[in-house]
C-alpha cells in the first residue's frame, strides 16, 4: 500500500501521476494557463514585440552624446571679412548652427535664458582693427554650460578651429600675423555652471523624471482599477459626468505631487547644493503645471487601456522616450531633427528647460512662456482625449 | 409631465446585439408606478442587458422607450438622477467604510447635506454600529443591504435591482423583500430580477424572458392561465425512475421534482389525462390533478425556449 492513503472513491477517480510528476505537471498547468491568458490580451501581446523594437530603433538612431549643430547666436557690429571668416570657421566645425543675430547684449542674454541658443559668439566692434594692428583681440564664446556634456565638444572644436580660421584672410601684408599662434584669442565664458559640474544639471532634471514616473502611475491605473474591481458599473449609473470623474481623480494627486516636489527641492538644495537662482514662485507654479500635465497623460492611458497591465505598459512606453528624448540623459540638440520634434511633444522636455533654467540661469516666466504654453496645451489635449475616450456606457 | 405619469417604465421593441448574438430581442414592457415588477429568466437570457438599457448604461440597437417619462436614448442624464440601479455584483468601494461609501453616493447625487443623509441611511439600515467598518469586510447579506441603502439614499423614483438576493440567506432575503414592499407602498416603482419562485410570487407583475425574448408577462394568475398547462402531482415510491420514463413520453411537457412529489404536466389536456389514467391505474403512484404552479409554467417556458444559443 502506498504511503499516501486516498479517501474512498465517491465517483470514479481518474488515475493520477506519481508525486514528482504531479508537481511538475502543476508547473506545466500554470505555464499553459499564463500563456493562454497572455495570448488572449491582444494589445499586450502586440506591445511585447512592439515596444522593444520601436524603442531600439528610436533610441539607436536618436541618441548622440556628442551633439553638433547647436543653436548659436552671433553678437557683433563688426561686419568685416575677417569677422565673417571667423564665424565661417566656427560654422565649419559643424558644432555651431548660427541661427540668430543678437541685437545687443540683453537680446543675447534673452536667447540663452529662453533656451533658444546654447552659444553666443561675441566679436568686439573693433576686432579686425585690433587684429590688423597685432593687438591680439579677444573673441568671446559664451556657452550655456548648465549642461556641460552638451557644450564641451563644441568648446573644444571652437578652440581647434581658431588656429586655421583666418589662414585665407591673412594674406599679403597681413601674412606675418600667421607666424605664431593665432593672432587673436578665444575666451570661453561658461555661464550658469562655471565649474562644469554635471550634478547641477542632473539633479534638477531628476525632479522632472521622478515626477513623470510617479504622477503617470498614480492616474494610469485609476480608471482600469474601477473596471477591474467592478465599481465602474455603479459609478456610470450615477449622475456624474466624465469631466467630473477626471477632475476628481486627478486633483488628489496634484496635492501628492506638490508634496513630492517640495521634498525633492529641499533635499536637492540641502544635499546637492543645487541653487535656485530664479524665482521659487515661478518654479512652483510651472512644476504644478507639469504635474497636472503628467497626471492627465496617465489618466488618458487609463481611459484607453482595458486592464491595469495595459495601462502600466503604456506608462513605460511613454516614460522611456521621455527620459531619453527630452534631454535628460543626452543633449537635446544632439539628436536628429525628427527626434527633436518627437522630444518637443513630451512634457518632460519642456519641464527640463523650465527647471534647469529657473534653478541655474534664473530665467523668469517670460523667458519660459513657450515651454509653459506647451505644457498647458499638452494638458488640454490629454484631458480632451481622456474625456472623449471615457466610455459613458457599457456598449 | 414625466414624474406625474402613472407609467414608470414604458419601452417598446428594445433590441441589443453583442457581435452576432442578439442578447435582447424586441423587448416590450410597461410597469405602472408603485408596482413591483419581477423579472425572471434563465442565466444569460438578457435580463442584465435589458436592465442596463433601462438605466442608460447601454444604448439599444433599436426600439425606444421611457423611464419615468425620460427618453432612454436621449435623457440618460435625467434617468441616472432618478433611477437607483443595484448591480449584480457588489459595486461599492470595498476599501471605503460603510459611512464613506454612503457619503460618496450622497455627494455624487448632489444632496444638500451628504453627511446627514448618510447618517440617516445608516440608521435606517441598522448599520450605525458598523459605520466605520470597511465595506469589503461585510458578509453577503450586509453587503446587499448596504447596496440597497446606497440605491435608496438619493430618493429615486424607480429602482432597478439585478438579482439582489443571489447568495443571500433566507432570513435576509425575507427582510429584503419586506423592505421592497415597504418602498413600493410609498410610491417607488421596483423592477427586480430573480431566480427564486418565492420572490417571484411577491411581485405584482412578472415578466419572463428567455434567449432575449419576452415569453410571458402579467400577474401570476394571468401567466398561469396563459400557459394552458394541465398538471398532476404524483406521490409514491421510485419517483426518479418514473421521472426518467415520463420525460420521453409524447404529450408530457414538464416533469419536475418538488420535494417528495413529482409535477407532471402538458399543454395537451386530453393526452395528459390518458397518461395520468394509465399510470394511475398501475397503482404504484398516486396521481392527483392540481393547478399548475408558477414554477411549472417557467419550467415549461424554459424548455420550450430551448438551450441558450
Amino acid at each position: 500500500m502506498s504511503a499516501e492513503q486516498s479517501p474512498p472513491n465517491a465517483v470514479p477517480r481518474p488515475a493520477r501521476r506519481g508525486a514528482l510528476a504531479q508537481s511538475w505537471q502543476r508547473v506545466v498547468a500554470m505555464f499553459v494557463k499564463e500563456f493562454i491568458q497572455l495570448r488572449r490580451d491582444r494589445p499586450t501581446f502586440a506591445m511585447i514585440i512592439g515596444i522593444p523594437l520601436i524603442q531600439l530603433l528610436l533610441f539607436g538612431f536618436a541618441i548622440n552624446t556628442d551633439p553638433k549643430h547647436l543653436p548659436t547666436a552671433v553678437l557683433t557690429s563688426d561686419d568685416s571679412p575677417i569677422a565673417r571668416a571667423m564665424i565661417g570657421a566656427l560654422r565649419a566645425t559643424d558644432y555651431f548652427n548660427i541661427k540668430y543675430v543678437a541685437r545687443g547684449e540683453t537680446d543675447a542674454d534673452k536667447l540663452l535664458l529662453s533656451n533658444k541658443a546654447q552659444f553666443i559668439i561675441q566679436i568686439p566692434p573693433d576686432f579686425s582693427r585690433q587684429l590688423v594692428r597685432g593687438e591680439k583681440p579677444g573673441l568671446l564664446l559664451i556657452a550655456d554650460a548648465s549642461d556641460p556634456v552638451a557644450t564641451s565638444g563644441a568648446i573644444a572644436a571652437a578652440l581647434g578651429a581658431a588656429d586655421q580660421a583666418l589662414d585665407r584672410e591673412l594674406i599679403g601684408p597681413l601674412a606675418s600675423l600667421k607666424q605664431n599662434a593665432p593672432p587673436f584669442e578665444i575666451r570661453i565664458h561658461r555661464r550658469y555652471n562655471p565649474a562644469g559640474e554635471t550634478r547641477r544639471n542632473i539633479v534638477p532634471g531628476l525632479i522632472g523624471t521622478i515626477l513623470t514616473m510617479t504622477m503617470l502611475i498614480y492616474t494610469a491605473l485609476s480608471v482600469t482599477r474601477e473596471i477591474e474591481r467592478g465599481t465602474m458599473e455603479a459609478l456610470l449609473a450615477m449622475p456624474v459626468r466624465p469631466v467630473e470623474i477626471m477632475l476628481g481623480k486627478i486633483a488628489p494627486y496634484v496635492v501628492v505631487g506638490a508634496v513630492q516636489m517640495s521634498t525633492i527641492l529641499i533635499v536637492a538644495s540641502l544635499l546637492f547644493q543645487v541653487p535656485v537662482v530664479g524665482s521659487l514662485f515661478t518654479l512652483t507654479l510651472l512644476t504644478l503645471l507639469f504635474i497636472v500635465a503628467n497626471l492627465s497623460v496617465g489618466y488618458t492611458f487609463s481611459t484607453v487601456a482595458v486592464n491595469q497591465l495595459q495601462a502600466m505598459q503604456m506608462t513605460f512606453f511613454f516614460f522611456l522616450p521621455s527620459m531619453l528624448l527630452s534631454g535628460f540623459l543626452f543633449p537635446f540638440y544632439g539628436m536628429p531633427t525628427w527626434a527633436q520634434y518627437l522630444g518637443e511633444i513630451m512634457p518632460l522636455t519642456h519641464y527640463l528647460r523650465i527647471v534647469r533654467s529657473v534653478t541655474l540661469k534664473g530665467s523668469n516666466f517670460g523667458d519660459l512662456a513657450v515651454d509653459a504654453g506647451a505644457l498647458a496645451a499638452f494638458t488640454l489635449v490629454a484631458m480632451s482625449v481622456a474625456v472623449m475616450r471615457f466610455r459613458q456606457t457599457l456598449d | 409631465m414625466s414624474v406625474e405619469s402613472d407609467i414608470a417604465i414604458d419601452v417598446r421593441g428594445l433590441t441589443k446585439s453583442f457581435g452576432a448574438k442578439k442578447v435582447v430581442d424586441n423587448f416590450t414592457l410597461q410597469v405602472a408606478r408603485g408596482n413591483i415588477q419581477g423579472f425572471l429568466g434563465p442565466n444569460g437570457s438578457g435580463k442584465t442587458t435589458t436592465i442596463r438599457m433601462l438605466c442608460g448604461l447601454l444604448t439599444p440597437d433599436s426600439g425606444e422607450g421611457r423611464c419615468l417619462g425620460y427618453d432612454i436614448r436621449r435623457q440618460q442624464e435625467e434617468i441616472k438622477r432618478y433611477v437607483g440601479y443595484m448591480t449584480q455584483g457588489f459595486s461599492l468601494y470595498r476599501d471605503l467604510t460603510i459611512r464613506e461609501n454612503l457619503e460618496f453616493v450622497a455627494r455624487v447625487y448632489g444632496l444638500e447635506a451628504p453627511e446627514d443623509a448618510a447618517q440617516a441611511a445608516l440608521e435606517r439600515l441598522g448599520l450605525v454600529a458598523r459605520a466605520d467598518q470597511l465595506a469589503g469586510e461585510l458578509s453577503g447579506g450586509w453587503k446587499q443591504r448596504l447596496s440597497l441603502g446606497a440605491c435608496i439614499l438619493p430618493g429615486p423614483s424607480l429602482l432597478l435591482l439585478d438579482e439582489p438576493t443571489a447568495g443571500v440567506d433566507p432570513k435576509a432575503r425575507r427582510d429584503f423583500w419586506d423592505e421592497i414592499h415597504h418602498l413600493a407602498t410609498q410610491g417607488l416603482t421596483v423592477l427586480v430580477s430573480t431566480h427564486y419562485m418565492d420572490e417571484a410570487e411577491r411581485c405584482h407583475q412578472i415578466a419572463y424572458i428567455a434567449n432575449g425574448r419576452l415569453l410571458a408577462s402579467g400577474t401570476i394568475p394571468e401567466i398561469i392561465a396563459d400557459a394552458h398547462l394541465s398538471t398532476w402531482v404524483v406521490t409514491g415510491e421510485g419517483l426518479d425512475a418514473l421521472s426518467s420514463e415520463l420525460k420521453h413520453l409524447p404529450g408530457v411537457d414538464i416533469v419536475a421534482r418538488f420535494g417528495s412529489t413529482l409535477h407532471v404536466g402538458g399543454r395537451d389536456e386530453a393526452a395528459m389525462e390518458r397518461i395520468a389514467r394509465r399510470y394511475g391505474a398501475e397503482g404504484v403512484h398516486r396521481w392527483k390533478r392540481d393547478e399548475p404552479t408558477l414554477e411549472d409554467v417557467f419550467i415549461d417556458l424554459m424548455t420550450r425556449a430551448g438551450p441558450d444559443q
